[in-house]
């Protein structure tokens, strides 16, 4: 175990980062330590254990506001969230399960250093769209503020939404302010079943191109759905939408989407309690958990280049895989222990970015976990890193390497 | 007025051979030099400022771009750029020793993929023309700026433009995926694509809002909607500001999110009526429009929910929108409340605060106080679902000393944004206008990581200088840690 650091406050945070700038050590930052093991394997001096910073210091519901310390419980928050019908619209997954930890040990400062999202991603967009404003310390052990409280301002540098997916390497957040909406009143899932990758994919996109306001679109080949509970062994591909809102819109916009997507298949439903689980399973990658041993892949593209991406890999390597996102976003589990990072950056060719989630430590350390840079934006985000840790301090080498 | 950077005699000196350098890159009419010729480029939407740009050079392909920006680079020389010039905030006001770069002829849409709900653009592409582009399959571009028809995707980008209906859709961080920058070295980069989230650190986020102080867009990939089915408003008076505010609290504390939610007061009310005449009641303190959109189902019963609402909060008038016309006509007066001003006094002067949405029957109160103080009028218009306050200030540029009352008038509604936890611009930008302003919201430290920031990208400090920072330092010098002494209290880590 390496030195552990645990400050009570903000001030704390700054001494400790100071202090280390001025002797040349480098600090992990954590929270809870719910994703400890996502990045580059780095070495640092000592952990800097930001836990104690917590607590929800406001929550004005009529604002849609809501402003906590980095280190807040995400369940904390999404209680008290609960209690006023409100949500995180962003609905930011659980690595948990994924990692073959204890569900619910998120803190909303690792959900946003993180960049996390759920399936709503396609329509609510992730952490960083709901991010409003920022207490901060950085690399120079500097308390450094920045937006606000409310939604729109445009008063200086984005930096609260640029510390969002930063991965605590530019500073260490303290007090974090956002934008929280009304949870809605109800939800259905439409199902297509025995669709191709390719079929879907074109069912997917009809449905995000149509008005009936879809929130989440995911495919499932016949492997990942059968290991999902609430859709109860299809033996086929599944594909499922989702619908959320008044009661009454619902109804008509199920109507209106099965309508649209008759012509693709067989027709099911998820009814409203049903569809909270299968949309929390596809969110957290149930399919994919407790599998330590395989390596993770998470890989962004445009929804329409996915299937072919996703049959590349399979041909040089073979894996299992399903979309979310309208195809946008590819969840690819690969066989045996090995990331087989060349495959899957030999088939996604640049066309989006692919992120190694789960991989032993060992795997890590051969591999990019990270998507690489060209050049020009690897020199542009070395400059970032220092403008903000001169001396590399926080979380050093964590998404690449130093220079 | 706020000051300028002093112009750089020895750049001054370098003119006529700077403007045949650029015609080496640019040529034909791609580069104006006479006076006459630039008076165009003089000034943006805040015409109170003024400026003859050295040079202006209007670039057709992004290898011009880059060669221009590399030029100046190498020989030290100030760039300013420049969309459709409708900033208020004086984001594209040009530098007397700065070229101008406009990129109006960077107007074409190049790409429109509906099977992934993106359009690529150019940045001289108007926020009208995205929409234009896709609405025949029933598309739009969903942030909506009032001056939409004008302003272009890329002035969008360096303002993160919004509009009434970002309660519900976003402001343009919200609905941009990807752009094509160029920087101030001529390097050409990208940033996102058509796909979600980014690999690395989140740059757009820092790009968009920028105001032309990172470097030049030269292409924008957006997402686009499905039109909604329909859409319907409700037109509500109240006889106080604090009925209608506590109106808009309670929509959204039910769960109602509308697409649009706008409040006036009455001089607001009262002057776009005379002009529009879209049947505004005039007896009225505070007039809310609430539009609903979706499918006719949900609208119709939000519909009915928030008319309960605002009856239940002491309206005095209620109208609700039958058909498209009379929908439309509700908003005519709201979209015409800028040129309405304009139509009862010479001069005016658009503020941008944004405040908390309770704070608001005390923001009016003291506004009032103030119009009383520097006897100037004032009307309001209101994004009332996010809090961003328009004021606008009634003055007589004519009249000595009335555009600098205006000014000082202006400067102390921002102040009183900030102290009430709001901020100095919702929308518009700092650009010149709130420049001075900035310590109001961030002490030294905040703004020197903002320098930082911008330092990554600008090393030299070349790129639109004198906007959004009140003091210009040396890059150099904003990189250096002080260790004093090369000690610190703590030689070891400390344990807490």
């Amino acid at each position: 175990m390496q030195d552990a650091i645990k400050p009570r406050d903000a001030r704390d945070v700054a001494e400790a980062i100071t202090s280390a700038a001025a002797n040349d050590k480098r600090l992990e930052l954590i929270g809870r330590g719910s994703k400890r093991e996502i990045g580059r394997a780095a070495q640092t001096d000592a952990t800097l254990d930001l836990s104690a910073i917590s607590g929800i210091t406001l929550y004005e519901a009529e604002e849609l506001v809501l402003s906590a310390r980095a280190a807040t419980p995400i369940s904390e928050i999404e209680h008290a969230l609960e209690e006023k019908k409100q949500e995180l619209a962003f609905e930011p997954m659980d690595y948990g399960p994924l990692l073959n930890k204890k569900p619910g040990e998120g803190t909303i400062g690792g959900a946003v250093a993180a960049g996390l999202s759920g399936p709503r991603r396609i329509k609510a967009g992730s952490a960083r769209d709901f991010m409003l404003g920022v207490s901060a310390v950085s690399g120079r052990g500097e308390i450094f503020k920045a937006g606000g409280r409310v939604v729109k301002n445009v008063t200086g540098y984005d930096l609260p939404r640029l510390l969002a997916g930063s991965w605590g390497t530019l500073a260490a957040m303290t007090d974090i302010t956002l934008k929280v909406l009304p949870r809605a009143e109800d939800c259905a899932t439409v199902l297509v079943f025995g669709l191709t990758d390719i079929r879907a994919n074109e069912a997917m996109s009809a449905a995000m191109g149509s008005s009936c306001e879809v929130s989440a679109a995911a495919h499932l080949p016949q492997w990942p759905a059968d290991n999902i509970a609430e859709l109860k062994f299809p033996g086929k591909a599944v594909t499922a939408l989702r619908l959320e809102g008044i009661s009454q819109s619902v109804a008509y916009r199920k109507m209106k989407l099965e309508e649209l997507l008759r012509p693709f298949g067989e027709l099911g439903a998820l009814d409203a309690s049903k569809s909270r689980a299968f949309w929390k399973n596809i969110r957290d990658v149930a399919p994919f958990a407790n599998r330590t041993e395989r390596p993770v892949w998470k890989i962004s593209t445009a929804p329409s280049l996915a299937p072919g991406i996703a049959a590349g890999i399979n041909t040089a390597a073979g894996a299992h895989y399903y979309y979310d996102w309208a195809g946008g976003l590819l969840w690819l589990e690969m066989p045996g222990d090995k990331p087989q990072e060349g495959a899957v950056r030999i088939a996604l060719a640049g066309r989006g970015h692919a992120t190694l989630i789960r991989a032993s430590a060992a795997a890590r350390a051969s591999a990019e976990v990270f998507e690489p840079l060209d050049p020009v934006r690897a020199a542009i985000s070395q400059r970032l890193k220092a403008s903000f840790d001169p001396k590399g301090v926080l979380n050093p080498g964590r998404i690449y390497a130093e220079a | 007025m706020v000051a300028m950077p002093a112009p750089d005699r020895s750049v001054l000196d370098r003119r006529e051979k700077i403007v045949s350098a650029l015609r080496e890159i640019v040529p034909g009419e791609g580069v104006i030099a006479n006076d006459v010729a630039m008076r165009p480029y003089e000034s943006d939407g805040l015409t109170a400022y003024r400026q003859l740009p050295m040079v202006v050079v209007l670039p057709e392909t992004v290898e011009q771009v880059s060669k221009v920006l590399r030029y100046c680079y190498e020989n030290g020389i100030k760039v300013v750029p420049r969309g459709a010039g409708t900033s208020l905030s004086g984001g594209a006001l040009p530098l007397a020793d700065g070229v101008l770069l406009g990129l109006g002829k960077f107007n074409k849409v190049l790409e429109i993929d509906y099977a992934n709900r993106a359009v690529v653009a150019q940045p001289g592409v108007t926020n009208l023309g995205i929409t234009k582009a896709v609405e025949g399959k029933g598309f739009y571009y969903a942030p909506d700026p009032s001056s939409q028809i004008a302003c272009t995707i890329g002035g969008n980008v360096a303002e993160n433009s919004g509009g009434v209906h970002c309660l519900k859709y976003g402001l343009t961080t919200n609905n941009v995926l990807g752009v094509e920058m160029v920087l101030i070295t001529g390097e050409v980069v990208r940033f996102g694509s058509k796909y979600l989230d980014a690999e690395g650190y989140d740059f757009l986020s820092l790009i968009i809002g920028s105001e032309g102080l990172l470097g030049v867009v030269t292409e924008v990939t957006v997402r686009i909607l499905k039109k909604p089915e329909t859409a319907r408003a409700l037109l509500v008076g109240f006889p106080t500001s604090e009925a209608a505010g506590d109106c808009v609290a309670k929509i959204i504390g039910a769960g109602i999110i509308p697409g649009g939610m706008e409040m006036m007061d009455k001089p607001a009310i009262h002057a776009s009526e005379a002009f529009v005449k879209a049947g505004y009641p005039l007896d009225v303190e505070a007039l809310l429009i609430v539009e609903l959109d979706g499918p006719e189902a949900e609208v119709d019963h939000l519909i009915e929910r928030v008319s309960a609402i605002a009856k239940d909060c002491g309206s005095s008038t209620l109208r609700i929108s039958n058909n498209e016309e009379e929908r439309l006509k509700f908003w005519a007066g709201r979209k015409a409340a800028f040129p309405a001003v304009g139509r009862i006094s010479p001069d005016y002067y658009c503020m941008d605060g944004t405040i908390p949405r309770a704070k608001l029957p005390l923001v009016l109160a003291k506004m009032r106080e103030l119009s009383e103080k520097y006897g100037l009028l004032v009307a309001n218009v209101f994004h009332a679902g996010d809090g961003n306050l328009h004021p606008l200030i009634l003055y007589d540029a004519n009249k000595p000393g009335e555009l600098q009352r205006a000014e000082n008038f202006g400067n102390d509604i921002l102040r009183l944004c900030v102290e009430v936890g709001g901020v100095l611009t919702g929308e518009h930008g700092v650009g010149v206008e709130k420049r001075d302003l900035m310590p109001v919201m961030f002490n030294k430290i905040d703004l020197d990581q903002q320098l930082r920031v911008k330092c990554a990208f600008d090393d030299k400090g070349l790129l639109n200088p004198g906007k959004v920072f009140p003091e210009l330092h040396r890059c150099a010098e904003m990189g250096r840690m002080h260790v004093h002494g090369g000690k610190t209290a703590f030689p070891d880590l400390p344990r807490f």
